[in-house]
């Protein structure tokens, strides 16, 4: 199955907060139910999408890693 | 309790900005309301004249503490100053003077960077932070 991005946030190479502050920015802008794809390489930040996902609301649909490169795919709430 | 999170800045070292900046634009983007109060030695960093300049570090950051924050800002790590900038796009985070602190400093509020949103009294502080946590830095 291929999920239907809307929007994707490039924070490769950008440190802690960084790659939440920038979802956060993007997500802000999306409709309910529409998916938000983030790249980050900060391995903190894996921890730290499944924690903003349990706080906001907003869901964790895939979490994948390749080559040093996290992927994230998030549901706006 | 309400969330939100308030932070007196009291330091004005790169190092202690960098990491009270961190923890603001965490909680904002978790949609916690932050307030910050600016104190001494962080009012003077927020000056519209100095802020980008260096801030130096803690004492206890020694030379090879020197060498790895220059390391990361070497690798792109954002200022502490485009942080919050970057936290208040979120909203919810607001940025005020302690008046006392501008006295001390002999500051007007058009000697501040566009950052900072207001100058209150340590009564105000209290007020907005409600029953939230505060942290002292």
């Amino acid at each position: 199955m291929t999920l239907q991005i809307t929007q994707t946030v490039d924070a490769r190479g950008l440190s802690c907060p960084m790659p939440i502050v920038k979802a956060a920015q993007a997500i802000k802008t999306m409709a309910s139910g529409a998916l938000l794809e983030v790249l980050a390489t900060d391995p903190g930040s894996v921890k730290d999408f499944a924690a903003w996902s349990k706080i906001t609301g907003n869901g964790l649909v895939e979490q994948t890693a390749d080559a040093g490169v996290y992927r994230f795919v998030l549901r706006r709430k | 309790m309400n969330d939100s999170l308030n932070l007196v800045l009291f330091s004005g070292t790169d190092d202690k900005l960098q990491a009270a900046a961190v923890l603001t634009a965490g909680a904002a983007a978790l949609g916690k309301p932050v307030n910050l109060f600016l104190q001494y030695w962080a009012l003077d960093a927020f000056r519209a004249d100095r802020i980008d300049c260096d801030h130096g570090l803690a004492a206890e950051a020694g030379t090879e503490g020197r060498a790895a924050v220059d390391a990361l800002r070497a690798a792109g790590q954002a200022s502490w100053a485009e942080t919050l900038r970057q936290a208040k796009e979120l909203g919810g985070v607001n940025i005020r003077a302690c008046s006392l602190s501008m006295d001390l400093l002999h500051l007007e509020p058009a000697d501040l960077s566009p950052l900072v949103d207001d100058v209150e009294g340590v009564t105000a502080f209290y007020l907005n932070a409600d029953d939230g946590q505060i942290v002292f830095i």
